[in-house]
């Protein structure tokens, strides 16, 4: 690009090489190599649990490496910590925040800050910080009133206070909507040339690789797969790179982020019906049916006592995927927490399948045929010290009983059924859940949840976490589990998860539904200021009756 | 491993992660019968070694170890009736700890069984007393009220516990001043449970009346042993415990609740039911336990007095954490605590000093809490090196 010139006469910011790191029997870095130049964005690129946040956690000194060396600037060095990391000038914007909610803007930048401190020269710096990229947050603001793009952007201001000339993002997008990802990109860019910073790009998206960087690095289960210049790459090559065998793009869209296949695939569907028949979703469709989940008015609070939805409606009827989209922390927890029987309503009425519910009693949704894929599966999807089969009858054991005692023998082979059925990779039905893999464990759900024929299926980031094999095998089953007539409601914070899968998208903000189009009619602008907090088009009939 | 931000273990994508791919075949389930073994021999190995140090202590101090060691011998098995003493202090420990399991079981914490365990007592005796010549049938009834006290007793911390969220581990102890106070005023006047006045008793004594010869618990004769008949029972209490952990769908939920109060919640088991089931249950024998010991003929005489438990309530907490909560497992270390309890009492004859043949007692109790704590470290250290590497 432009600048390149200058960048390779120069000593390299960072360069790391022949990194190692063990984790048990698990080499999450093996021999990497990885150089870092000034005035160029290096994106790194790769699936869930191929090595890049060890890497960048081994650089800002999270993760002490096994072997390997470090240079900064051409001098070798050990970073111990993150303060040695500070010290030489690295700073990391993590995946996720760590931001005091009551605390202002300027008193969140300060903290961890020791000796005296002026608050009126911190004040200032956090403005002229703001204003020098343009990222226009007041100083004085609650950060908990913030949108999670404005606190990812106090997260950069913390980590630029201090100057660093080397910067790290890890996943910077997945809290964005499409337009503030851009806004992001326009900053690094700015940093970058204007400043002569280096920057590290971590993600698992396509796109934003390609759309936002300088050159970069591929790496597949721990390894570098491949290196080379943005300029130079294309998406089927660096998908072939990360996944390690020939994708569809088409078909693996959602999994390797790229929006614009997306965009058009769903497009498509409108026109041509796009082969087989993906459901009876469209909404004139559904005139004159009763939907599988009702939700009317209903408005919960959280923990804290603050309101966590307010005034939701939604219908999800038989056989269509209703897709919630939506930056992280607009209710998206209390939606799934409600639908799991963990929340109680303040105001309003579920109802699943024409019958009201009251959400709280213990197990009440899931007798009512509402089954969940919950967003953190360990808090509320399974018992990690309990067997595979235990787990796999945690909801329904009833069914392998008589007179309050079961049968562990009929237990078993009900289980190796589902294990066989789903594919579930076990040393066997009586191994410990915990010694499970993720996608594993997430099969394991999903057969328990689907084995007592709900009515209606909600996914919360049902592929968090997940690689592309995992994440393929997931979709395909939540695209046939609405086909056999379950409702199934997506809510994920993966817009291309969504377009890829949902009959009907609704976009949830700040607790309520705002805004809602069909698969036809899909418009990503529309849908990202939907996000942002925008109006809906139509404002007075948010859902159809 | 020492990872000094927040961001970090926030980070959900900690390092390897989970494709199914990379991990070629999950860890091998260890065998039931070799973690059987593997426990036994760690419990052996470190009673040998408790045995061990013992000897050079006592030998160090000038006493014969293997008179100690005999005398403890002779004091709960060997010498003339001393086994069937042995099971007669077995019998309250096993069904204490039956009930902390239970409450453990369903992850609550219940260190108030010595109050519970006084208030059962006390109501029995209550009862019992004054159904001096109903036969059976008072038994029956001095029984079921002491699991009534016991009951009540845990059942206000469990209370406390869902209606104002006061941890119970605090309440259970706290109690038990209570419980000793409360049944000590109940010794002070005739109308509740301090015995008339007549010439066996001083003015000042703080004791029940005798229970009546046809409200006791009948006793066994064995070879000149004897023991009451409650022993059976607590056997069937054992088995009908380990029944309903490993077969029956209540201890099933017992245990998602123990281990996952929100995914028990989601799947339909309500804390506040089943949580507050475990607590009475678990107060409930505690003062079972005080009841059996009251009519059973080993402790005071058939008679309720102030220091009546005896620290068995403790010593079944105790029994319960070194049993790792397995019903099997409490029968076989409640009569150990039992046999060092009864063999205690020879050790005065052997000449060895007091506190040296406490600190032989004491290390022999230390032998067997090693075991449990390595094993729960072991299997801590497994499950967190799973989720490590894969989450």
């Amino acid at each position: 690009m432009a600048d390149k010139p200058a960048a390779g006469a120069e000593v390299p910011a960072v360069r790391l090489a022949s990194i190692t790191k063990q984790f048990g029997a698990i080499v999450a870095c093996d021999h990497v190599d990885l150089t870092l130049h000034r005035g160029r964005i290096h994106g790194i690129l790769g699936e869930n649990g191929a090595g890049k946040s060890t890497l960048m956690k081994v650089l800002i000194g999270l993760v002490l490496p096994d072997g390997g060396t470090i240079e900064v600037d051409g001098e070798a060095c050990q970073i111990r910590d993150p303060h040695d990391a500070a010290e030489r000038g690295i700073g990391m914007v993590h995946q996720h925040f760590s931001l005091v909610d009551p605390l202002t803007v300027w008193e969140n930048v300060m903290l961890g800050d020791t000796g005296r401190f002026d608050a009126a020269a911190a004040r200032r710096r956090v403005a002229e910080i703001s204003e020098r990229y343009g990222l226009g947050v007041d100083a004085d603001a609650r950060v908990g009133d913030l949108t999670a793009g404005f606190r990812q952007r106090v997260e950069i201001i913390k980590c630029l206070r201090r100057d660093p000339s080397i910067l790290i993002f890890d996943e910077p997008t997945s809290v964005l909507t499409p337009a503030e990802s851009d806004r992001l990109f326009e900053v690094l860019r700015q940093a970058v040339q204007e400043e002569n910073r280096a920057v590290a790009l971590v993600s698992h998206k396509l796109d934003e690789i390609l759309h936002a960087t300088d050159e970069i690095t591929i790496m597949r289960t721990g390894a570098v797969v491949a290196r080379m210049d943005t300029a130079s790459a294309d998406a089927p090559a660096l998908a072939r790179a990360m996944v390690g065998r020939e994708v569809s793009l088409r078909s693996e869209a959602s999994a390797l982020g790229l929006m614009a296949e997306l965009a058009a695939a769903a497009g498509d569907d409108s026109d041509d019906g796009d082969g087989d028949d993906t459901g009876g979703g469209d909404g004139d469709e559904a005139e004159g049916r009763t939907p599988v989940l009702r939700l009317r008015d209903v408005t919960t609070k959280g923990p804290d006592g603050r309101i966590s939805l307010d005034g939701l409606s939604l219908d999800v009827f038989s056989r269509e995927i209703v897709g919630v989209a939506g930056v992280e922390g607009n209710g998206q927890t209390a939606l799934t927490d409600l639908l799991s029987s963990l929340l109680a309503v303040e105001a309003g009425t579920v109802e699943v399948d024409g019958a009201r519910v009251a959400p709280n009693r213990p197990g009440a949704m899931g007798r009512a045929g509402v089954a969940v894929i919950p967003e953190d599966r360990h808090a509320s999807g399974c018992v990690l010290e309990m067997s595979v089969a235990e787990n796999l009858f945690l909801v329904d054991l009833k069914r392998m009983a008589s007179r309050g005692f079961y049968d562990p023998a009929l237990m078993r082979q009900e289980a190796d059924r589902l294990i066989s059925e789903f594919e579930i990779q076990t040393a066997g039905a009586d191994a410990p859940f915990w010694s499970l893999s993720g996608g594993n464990q997430q099969r394991v759900v999903l057969a328990r949840e689907l084995s007592y024929a709900p009515k209606v299926l909600v996914a919360a980031q049902p592929t968090h976490g997940l690689d592309v094999g995992a994440i393929e095998w997931m979709t395909d089953r939540l695209r046939q589990v609405a086909d056999s007539g379950v409702g199934v409601l997506l809510i994920s914070s993966e817009l291309e998860e969504i377009l890829h899968l949902s009959d009907r998208i609704v976009v949830l903000f700040k607790g309520q539904i705002n805004g809602e189009m069909s698969r036809g009619e899909v418009d990503m602008e529309e849908l990202g200021l939907l996000m942002g907090g925008a109006d809906a088009a139509d404002p007075a009939d948010p859902v159809p009756a | 491993m020492s990872e000094p931000t927040a961001a970090d273990t926030e980070a959900p994508e900690a390092a390897p992660s989970q494709e199914a791919s990379a991990i070629p075949e999950p860890p091998p389930a260890p065998s039931r019968l070799h973690e059987t073994g593997v426990a036994l021999a760690m419990y052996l190995g470190c009673i040998v070694v408790a045995l061990f140090i013992s000897a050079v202590i006592v030998a160090a101090t000038g006493g014969s170890w293997p008179a100690v060691f005999s005398a403890l011998l002779d004091g709960s098995l060997r010498a003339q009736g001393r086994w069937g003493e042995t099971i007669g202090i077995a019998v309250p420990l096993v069904v204490v700890a039956l009930g902390t399991a239970v409450n453990s079981r369903a992850g609550l914490v219940n260190i108030g069984q010595e109050g519970q365990l006084m208030m059962g007592t006390a109501f029995a005796a209550y009862v019992g007393v004054r159904m001096a010549g109903f036969g059976p049938l008072a038994v029956v009834c001095l029984l079921l009220a002491g699991i009534l006290g016991g009951a009540i007793w845990a059942g206000i911390a469990s209370g406390l516990l869902y209606w104002r969220r006061v941890p119970e581990v605090l309440t259970t102890l706290l109690l038990i001043t209570v419980a000793i106070q409360a049944s000590g005023y109940g010794l002070k006047v005739e109308w509740l449970l301090l015995a008339p006045f007549r010439e066996d008793r001083a003015v000042r004594n703080q004791v029940s009346e005798q229970l009546a010869d046809d409200t006791r618990i009948p006793r066994i004769e064995l070879w000149g042993n004897e023991f009451p008949i409650t022993a059976v029972a607590v056997v069937v209490m054992a088995v009908a415990v380990l029944v309903l952990f490993r077969r029956s769908l209540w201890g099933f939920r017992m245990k998602m609740l123990g281990h996952n109060a929100r995914t028990a919640q989601r799947a339909g088991v309500s804390s506040v039911k089943y949580g507050t089931w475990a607590m009475l249950i678990s107060g409930g024998c505690a003062g079972l336990a005080g009841a059996f010991m009251f009519a059973g003929g080993d402790f005071g005489n058939y008679r309720f007095t102030p220091g009546f438990s005896n620290n068995i309530g403790w010593e079944g907490l105790l029994v319960a954490l070194v049993a790792r909560q397995h019903p099997v497992g409490i029968v076989v270390m409640a009569f150990g605590f039992a046999g060092l309890r009864a063999g205690s009492g020879f050790l005065a004859a052997t000449g060895v000093e007091r506190e040296i043949s406490q600190v032989v007692l004491a290390l022999l109790v230390l032998s067997l809490l090693v075991p449990p704590a390595l094993l729960f470290i072991r299997d801590r250290r497994r499950a967190l090196a799973a989720t490590r590497a894969r989450t």
